[in-house]
């Protein structure tokens, strides 16, 4: 076992699933002889060669439609966006192509592809280095939407997506990607879509998260705990399909809930996770689901870390609902 | 072979051709008029005056081949081998369509005919055909994706994204403009600062000429040299069909945009006139044979109507089925 942080893990990963299954093909900007901006396909090219690690030009539409037409040809293509903010030139590709493929030809066809972006905050880019477009996403059926918070899981999701048969947007907090260590098995290992995993266990409130933002509510726990407040935490680990077997047990035996997601405020995915609480068991609730997201305005660049849902801010929900 | 098996040939393959361009002709002709019988709903376009591209570029293709397409694609499904019964049960949102009726007009798609789709997004297949001609490439397969799209997707930044990766990766698409001269109801010289369309080709290395896309023999012979060029590892082709749409760009389209006099003179160089008179001059049509060809014609669009007719909705239930795999 190896004590790895997520950039590398990802790395190794893909490495894994290039010699496990030749059908799989990297392509993206700087993915080749660049080894990727963050390094997340560092030394595969030479390992692999160019027709397996493709450098392609700036150009998201085509590295996203091309993935689409290379999957229907029975390849594995895992695109990379360099950022996630680099998506929206290529979004139409994976709105209306990938994503409908296999609804709009009635099954006949289907594109079983990756597009892995580096994705949200926290590392001083500004409005188009740090943003969280996961709710585009999640809105958009027929694509599944995965975002890990730790090298462990993006290890065993990040096998899961490319083996899935269906598109898979694979969101890499990018903030994380060097921010800790962890053992990571070396034998081959895979963790289901849909399944949140409780990273703390707590008897008084749930907090639920997912992504970069898992670090600030970690942190929120470990405060409360000195408080005397137990609260459970829960990573959704993936956003479509997402847990709700699991979310609805927890916030029904504590009663309480906050929501924390780094994306913009107003239909931000972790919204859809309140609708369904108060919808399915809002008799069980001793205070209204808590939302503790970004803002309503684009990613600024000097104050990135308050935009960011802090340790102060998810406190201060936590006060509410208690208080409530 | 003998003169005489030469000419035979000649006119076997000619009368092909011509009944070809009859098959969309009278399916189209009949799409309008359920359209107006309220058969067919929601967008639908017509490729009547278009079908010698169609028809030159099949004959190009070999059934190993891809073939994408655009929203005005019942003519390349039909002639591609998709059959008319499931392209009229599409239209007629059926489940027996060859998208089980979820698509209609614009989303046809036929794996056993490698036929990967219509698309309502200009521009939109543009990437998906060099994805299909990479895979094929990466496999050290020999096979052409054919790539169809109007005028209008030149303007699209995907066009321009997709011709310079196939030309970049010296890719086995070949890339079929049909210019029509206007997209929906702008015209070319109102939307584009360079008009010629080949160069736009060219400046990404790619060769490319124009096309009389009236003149099916014309197609023909020079989808057959760019499927051969590419076939042989040639990389991209891009041509320039100059084609003209006789119906407007949908059934609501007032056609403000262009002249009667202007549409009048095109019709004068209708594809199936052009060549039928061009055969009858080399003795190569009788009204025999037109009769033969126009019955084929019609039992297949008579054919296809009673099959969509008898067909059923999907039911409301199955509509939730391959959002994703099963």
């Amino acid at each position: 076992m190896a004590s790895l942080n997520m950039v590398q893990t990802i790395a190794r990963t893909l490495d894994e699933e290039m010699t496990r299954d030749e059908r799989v093909v990297i392509m993206g900007e700087d993915v080749g002889k660049r080894g990727g901006v963050f390094l997340a396909t560092e030394n595969l090219f030479d390992k692999y060669g160019p027709d397996r690690v493709i450098d392609s030009p700036l150009s998201e539409a085509a590295i996203i439609g091309a993935a689409v037409g290379m999957a229907v040809h029975g390849l594995r293509p895992v695109a990379e966006i360099q950022f996630a903010d680099y998506v929206y030139p290529g979004f139409d590709q994976l709105v209306s192509q990938a994503a409908k493929l296999r609804y709009r030809s009635g099954a006949q066809f289907s594109a079983p592809m990756v597009v892995r972006m580096p994705t949200g905050g926290g590392v001083k880019g500004g409005h188009h280095h740090s943003q969280n477009p996961e709710t585009h996403f999640v809105h958009t059926p027929g694509l599944k939407v995965v975002y890990p918070s730790t090298p462990y899981d993006s290890k065993g999701l990040l096998k899961t997506a490319i083996r899935d048969e269906d598109p898979v947007v694979f969101m890499e907090p990018k903030r994380l990607y060097r921010a800790f260590k962890e053992e990571v098995p070396e034998e081959d290992y895979t963790i289901p879509l849909g399944e949140a995993v409780i990273r703390r266990e707590g008897s008084d409130l749930v907090m639920i998260s997912y992504g970069g933002t898992m670090t600030e509510t970690l942190k929120a726990a470990d405060a409360l705990k000195e408080q005397g407040i137990s609260a459970e935490v829960i990573d959704l680990r993936s956003l479509l399909p997402w847990d709700e077997q699991r979310v609805l047990e927890s916030v029904a035996r504590k009663g309480r809930v906050v929501l924390i997601s780094e994306a913009p405020r107003t239909a931000n995915f972790i919204s859809e996770v309140a609708a369904t609480i108060s919808e399915e068991i809002l008799d069980t609730l001793e205070a209204p689901p808590m939302r503790v997201t970004g803002f309503d305005t684009p990613y600024p660049y000097a104050q990135d870390r308050e935009y960011l849902p802090g340790v102060n801010r998810i406190l201060k929900a936590v006060q509410q609902v208690i208080d409530y | 072979m003998t003169t005489a098996e030469k000419t035979l040939n000649a006119q076997e393959h000619a009368l092909h051709l011509l009944q070809q361009m009859l098959r969309i002709r009278r399916f189209e002709e009949k799409c309008a008029e359920l359209y107006q019988a309220t058969k067919i709903r929601g967008f639908l376009h017509l490729y009547i005056g278009e079908e010698a591209v169609a028809t030159g570029v099949m004959e190009a293709l070999q059934p190993d081949d891809a073939v994408v397409a655009t929203y005005r694609e019942h003519g390349h499904a039909l002639l591609r081998g998709v059959s008319a019964e499931a392209i009229m049960a599409e239209m007629y949102g059926k489940q027996e369509g060859c998208s089980r009726g979820r698509g209609g007009s614009m989303h046809l798609f036929d794996k056993a005919s490698r036929f990967y789709g219509g698309n309502a997004i200009v521009g939109g297949g543009l990437p998906l055909a060099v994805g299909l001609a990479l895979a094929d490439k990466l496999r050290g397969l020999k096979r052409v994706t054919a790539c169809f799209f109007g005028e209008g997707a030149v303007a699209e930044g995907e066009f321009h994204e997709s011709m310079n990766l196939a030309a970049l990766w010296n890719l086995p698409v070949l890339f079929c403009c049909e210019n029509t001269l206007y997209a929906m109801g702008t015209a070319l010289a109102r939307s584009e600062s360079e008009t010629n369309l080949t160069i736009k080709a060219a400046s990404y290395e790619m060769p490319a000429w124009s096309v009389d896309g009236m003149d099916v023999l014309a197609v023909e012979e020079a989808a057959a040299r760019a499927v051969a060029a590419i076939r042989a590892g040639g990389g991209p082709y891009f041509l320039e069909f100059r084609t003209y749409r006789f119906r407007a760009h949908s059934m609501f389209d007032p056609e403000l945009y262009r002249s009667k006099e202007e549409v009048a003179s095109w019709k004068e160089r209708d594809p199936i006139e052009l060549f039928s008179e061009n055969l009858r001059g080399r003795g190569l049509l009788s009204d025999e044979d037109l009769v033969r060809l126009e019955q084929f014609a019609a039992e297949e669009v008579a054919r296809a109507v009673d099959f969509a007719e008898a067909g059923s909705l999907e039911p409301l239930e199955e509509l939730s089925r391959f959002v994703y795999s099963d």
